[in-house]
């Protein structure tokens, strides 16, 4: 497990990773919490030849209120914001998913733009990222962009960040109160990831129909979704147990569901309907408490 | 003066805890010396080939890089790994492939070079030319016809065969009631300990003298093999075990790499450490179980089970290890466990797949005969439909047969597994809960009660028991040194058993003195006399009865001068407080220290007696000790999901005399947790061409704390009459009572389905099918 040859640089800010970013190119891979990208590069599967630090950039490790948005620097751990009492007040969903995501050591290390970026299909956050509608700001020299979650993740491991841009913050609206969330996990028995990940987020008008309904799947496929057929399946309906199993039985349709020995391509699929009707449950019964 | 407590049966922590706990163990890894190389190995990436040509220049070339070298280089240089257990065919084991790889993982090269990253540079520039070739790694498909052959030389895969037969047998099956069958897998397993191994050789030119520091539960045995690969003398060999970081059996071994190490370091003059990656530690560290096994079961309609008739498929793996083959004939003569079978036979058949070699792993042979025991009383029950309490107490070996001699040749030492049985129901509260159990039910609920009566076989043993040049006796050496310290010196070599503190509790109890007076010191073959060293559960059984005996004689020798001094007999003295006193009266004492002084020669009272107060003994056991327990789980499945909750795990144990509780709990949970992950979560996946598909802690499952239950551990006392202490062993018991227990309690929820059994690990998904071929049907 030795890594091969490489430079390390510690970026001080924001404009100095950007810089070297465009000093190294395709020779450089930004560095957060590492816990994605240092065991490829020990098992030689990555072997960039400069590594720039990003986590030593304070405004990168910030969790902040503003505008109305909760944000959240791209280099905040797992633990941070798991811990954070404005997420946890605001952003409920957020932290209880960030406090699912591996073990302690993992927690302390990663971080949140790490995450999203590396788009493993089994993470925990990108299922939130899209129930929360979340937006992802990249910078580059010269400018920023903003991307919605729904646009950001594009397919197994890859997303819609570009040669040369640097993931700064994400940005949610808070959970408004009387909403209702949940965020229910099958954790893999070996690596501890989510073999299926479920975040639902509901809220009930007064004759407790569903007035807002957005579910997040991770795990099942190549990358994580917005399960869109359950949530119009639900749209108005009553939130009653036996309509919303009858809409979580679409959660895996038309998914190209992975599998492993662990969980066939067909028990995940069931996983994520049974874990999806469940996240629904939990979270109306969040939203009517 | 304060009182000295008695240590033994009291609730002590563990001596070792401290340094392993605050990170000042020193493991191989710590053992730093000046100008050491670093080894790097280059494996096989597939598990079946034949080698063309192997290119080294461009690595020999690359900087920092020392030494490459391939099983070319090797030729005719240095021995083989031995196996020495006896079987038909041994192949030759060699430490680097010679013409053919047979398995993923194994060592085709190895790099030398200044630091561990020039190392891998340069084995990443090594190019070799593989040809490869069909590879089998299910053992049936393996004796096949036309099955891809690893060894050409024996014509077949076929490594041995052990033949038990017994026309008893075959008479109980023609006169049974019923006869059931069943087929059932022990699954391939990896030990996994959190050290993996490491070696560190040292060649002393001047001397012609080797030190090799290796993570191993047997430097001596150990020390023995490497001077015959290598052609050295044994006194001028000399192994450290330093702190070793688990082994499970795994380092209950000799492996390539250690002969290895310790050659590059004699070639050249340098020290050469290698440690273990832990991809290697799960690809070529031996793996356990992986047995096949087919049964025939007779019995009476009322339960009574007539004899076990047994065909096993035992996977060998590529090569044989120091004692692959040995282990399985553990799984044959302890599979009908406790209960008075009157016959059994079995045929075991070994065999060679590309896969890792397999050995012992915790437990060694026996969680698989457990397994078949208990699983066969939950058969016959749920056959006969009846309660699989009424099954195990219609069959036991009842108290009073003891010791018993089985159908199998063994003979229990002692036993009462009824009041095992009898304790662990009470603390479920047997009858009530399987009142809720049906209750549950009715609400669509799947509860599940699992029983497991297990016995097992440790204190191994008596040499004749056990393979030539691994003996079963074990040394002890007991000196109280000038100060009246004493300094235990154990051939046994503990890894995280903790024999540093049980040994220290019994000998300060013998001499009177505190716990922190004594030392005990194991591991090092140039300190320690020659041992034998850490494996089924003999440690303290073996191991502390030649400690008491060197005791004894010490003992002996400090009353007899304490005589002279105090004018008393020897038979009327004890050791109390520090002090020589009269049993009769405690207040009539001599300091232990002033016997000491004299002992030493500076006032010797009897003339002619040697000075000096130092005893080995070596202690041959002349039986086995049989641990034996009943374990009961309770356990909820989710219809939808298959997912297993645990309601309840009641463990009770009877390990003889008890010297250290925490140790024994200690031991319990960390053997539970490794039962019930064979029984739920690990598996070592090879797919059908050999691909190792566990190649990764990502993948294979080891158990963590969230996936293990509360333990609720209780114990019965049986000592075992075979040792002073009348003690059994107990580093094996929760491993082996476990696994079956925890697969009864999941088959036991799924017994309304009509499933009578489903091979391990029972991973959520198969149980979810249960439940969906059940709706279906
Ligand atoms: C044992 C273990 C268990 C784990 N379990 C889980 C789990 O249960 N659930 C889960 O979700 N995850 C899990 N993880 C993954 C963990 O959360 C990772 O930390 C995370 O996926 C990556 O974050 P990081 O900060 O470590 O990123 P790094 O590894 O540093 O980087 C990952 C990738 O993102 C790029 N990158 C990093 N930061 C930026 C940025 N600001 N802008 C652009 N690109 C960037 C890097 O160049 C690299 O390609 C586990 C990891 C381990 C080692």
């Amino acid at each position: 497990m030795f890594p091969s040859q490489f430079e390390y640089h510690r970026a001080a800010s924001i404009k100095d990773a950007l810089d070297l970013l465009k000093q190294f190119g395709d020779d450089a891979k930004l560095l957060s919490g590492g816990h994605s990208l240092i065991p490829m590069m020990k098992l030689r599967l990555a072997q960039p030849a400069h590594l720039i630090d990003v986590t030593k950039i304070a405004e990168l490790r910030a969790i902040s209120e503003s505008h109305g948005k909760i944000v959240i620097g791209a280099a905040a751990t797992h633990d941070t914001v798991a811990n954070s009492d404005l997420v946890r007040a605001k952003l409920g969903l957020l932290a209880e998913a960030a406090a699912a995501i591996g073990d302690v050591q993992v927690r302390n290390r990663g971080t949140i733009g790490g995450s999203l970026t590396h788009a493993d299909p089994a993470a925990d956050y990108p299922a939130t990222a899209l129930a929360l509608e979340a937006e992802i700001k990249l910078d580059r020299d010269g400018g920023s962009r903003a991307v919605k979650a729904a646009d950001f993740f594009l397919d197994l491991m890859t997303t819609a960040i570009q040669p040369g841009e640097l993931l700064t913050q994400v940005a949610f609206a808070p959970i408004p109160s009387g909403t209702g969330y949940a965020y229910l996990k099958y954790p893999h028995p070996a690596s501890g990831f989510a073999i299926v990940g479920v975040a639902a987020i509901a809220a009930l008008d007064r004759s407790g129909k569903f007035a807002n309904l957005r579910v997040g799947v991770t795990g099942l496929g190549p990358k994580a979704f917005r399960a869109t057929a359950v949530e119009a399946a639900l749209a108005g309906k009553a939130a009653d147990a036996a309509t919303i199993a009858a809409a979580a039985s679409k959660t895996a349709d038309g998914v190209d569901a992975l599998g492993d020995i662990h969980a066939s391509s067909e028990y995940r699929s069931e996983l994520a309907r049974v874990y999806a009707r469940r996240a629904i449950q939990a979270a109306v019964a969040r939203a009517k408490a | 003066m304060a009182v000295i407590p008695k240590f033994v049966g009291a609730r002590i922590k563990r001596r070792e805890d401290p340094r392993l706990i605050s990170g000042t163990a020193t493991y191989v890894d710590d053992v730093r010396l000046p100008d050491t190389l670093t080894a790097v190995v280059l494996r096989s990436p597939h598990p079946h080939a034949r080698i063309n040509s192997i290119d080294v220049a461009a690595a020999r070339s690359a900087p920092g890089v020392v030494a490459v070298l391939t099983g070319e280089d090797l030729k005719g240089k240095v021995g083989g790994i031995p196996c020495v257990a006896p079987a038909e065919h041994i192949p030759f084991h060699p430490l680097l492939a010679q013409g053919k790889v047979r398995f993923v993982g194994e060592s085709v090269a190895v790099v030398v070079a200044s630091d561990a990253y020039l190392a891998q540079d340069a084995a990443d520039l090594i190019d070799v030319d593989y040809d490869p070739l069909d590879a089998v790694s299910d053992p049936e498909k393996a004796l096949a016809d036309g099955a891809p052959i690893l060894h050409e030389e024996f014509g077949a895969n076929l490594a041995t065969r052990a033949l038990i037969p017994n026309p008893a047998v075959d008479e109980a099956i023609a006169k049974a009631d019923r006869v059931i069958k069943f087929r059932i897998v022990n699954q391939r397993l990896a030990p996994v300990p959190m050290e993996t191994r490491g070696v560190l050789a040292q060649w002393h030119q001047a001397s012609g003298q080797l030190t090799l520091w290796t993570s191993t539960q047997i430097p001596h045995l150990l020390r023995s093999a490497l001077a015959a690969v290598l052609s050295l003398p044994e006194n001028r060999v000399r192994v450290i075990a330093p702190e070793v970081g688990g082994g499970f059996g795994a380092k209950l071994n000799f492996y390539r790499e250690e002969a290895l190490v310790a050659y590059l370091s004699r070639m050249l003059g340098r020290p050469v450490k290698w440690i273990e990656r832990r991809r290697e530690n799960l690809a070529t560290t031996t793996h356990g179980r992986d047995q096949i096994t087919y049964l025939e079961v007779p019995v009476k309609n009322d339960g009574t089970v007539l004899a076990l008739k047994a065909k096993f498929i035992c996977d060998m793996g590529a090569y044989l290890q120091l004692l692959t083959p040995a282990i399985p004939g553990f799984s044959g003569l302890m599979m009908t466990g406790c209960y008075k079978i009157p016959a059994m036979s079995f045929e075991q058949v070994m065999v060679f797949t590309n896969k890792m070699a397999t050995d012992a792993y915790r437990g060694a042979g026996r969680p698989e005969a457990a397994y078949i025991a208990e699983r066969t009383m939950d058969m016959v029950a749920a056959e006969l439909g009846l309660d699989p309490v009424e099954v195990r107490r219609r069959n036991f070996i009842p108290k009073e047969a003891f010791p018993y001699a089985t159908c199998a040749g063994l003979v229990y030492d002692s036993g009462d597994y009824n009041a095992a049985l009898n304790k662990a129901l009470e603390i479920v509260d047997y009858p009530k809960m399987r009142a809720e159990q049906a209750e549950a039910l009715k609400h669509g609920r799947y509860i599940g009660i699992g029983i497991a009566s297990y016995v097992e076989i440790c204190g191994i043993g008596p040499s004749a028991m056990l393979p030539p040049k691994v003996p079963g006796w074990e040394s002890a050496t007991v000196r109280m040194e000038p100060d009246s310290r004493i300094t235990v010196l154990t051939g046994i070599s503990p890894h995280g058993q903790g024999q540093e503190t049980t040994f220290a509790q019994m000998a300060a109890d013998a001499f009177g003195v505190d716990i922190d007076d004594v030392a005990v010191v194991h591991g090092d073959t140039a300190i320690v006399q020659y041992g034998v060293g850490t494996f089924g559960s003999r440690g303290l059984s073996v191991g502390g009865t030649a400690v008491m005996m060197s005791v004894g004689k010490l003992q002996e020798k400090l009353k007899k001068i304490a005589s002279t001094m105090m004018e008393a007999p020897p038979d009327q003295l004890t050791f109390t407080n520090r002090t020589v006193a009269l049993k009769s009266d405690a207040a009539k004492a001599i300091p232990l220290q002033a016997v000491v002084d004299a002992a030493y020669g500076w006032k010797m009272p009897i003339p002619g007696m040697e000075p000096g107060l130092d005893a080995t003994s070596v202690f041959e056991p002349t039986g086995c000790t049989f641990p034996f327990g009943t374990h009961i789980a309770v356990v909820e499945i989710d219809p939808d999901t298959g997912v297993v909750t645990f309601l309840r795990y009641v463990a009770v144990d009877d390990c003889g005399n008890i010297i250290s509780p925490l140790l024994v709990a200690g031991q319990v949970h960390g053997g539970i947790a490794q039962g019930i992950a064979q029984a739920l979560y690990e598996e070592v996946v090879y797919d059908e061409n050999g691909q190792l598909v566990t190649a990764t802690l990502m993948d294979y499952a080891a158990p963590r704390a969230r996936m293990l239950p509360h333990y609720e551990l209780a114990h019965t006392v049986t000592p075992s009459p075979l040792n002073p202490m009348g003690v059994k062993g107990v580093g094996e018991a929760g491993t082996i009572g476990s696994t079956p227990c925890m697969v009864n309690a999941v088959l036991d929820a799924l017994k309304p389905l009509g499933v009578r059994h489903i091979d391990m690990p029972l991973r959520p998904e198969k149980l979810w099918r249960a439940f969906k071929d059940a709706k279906k049907a």
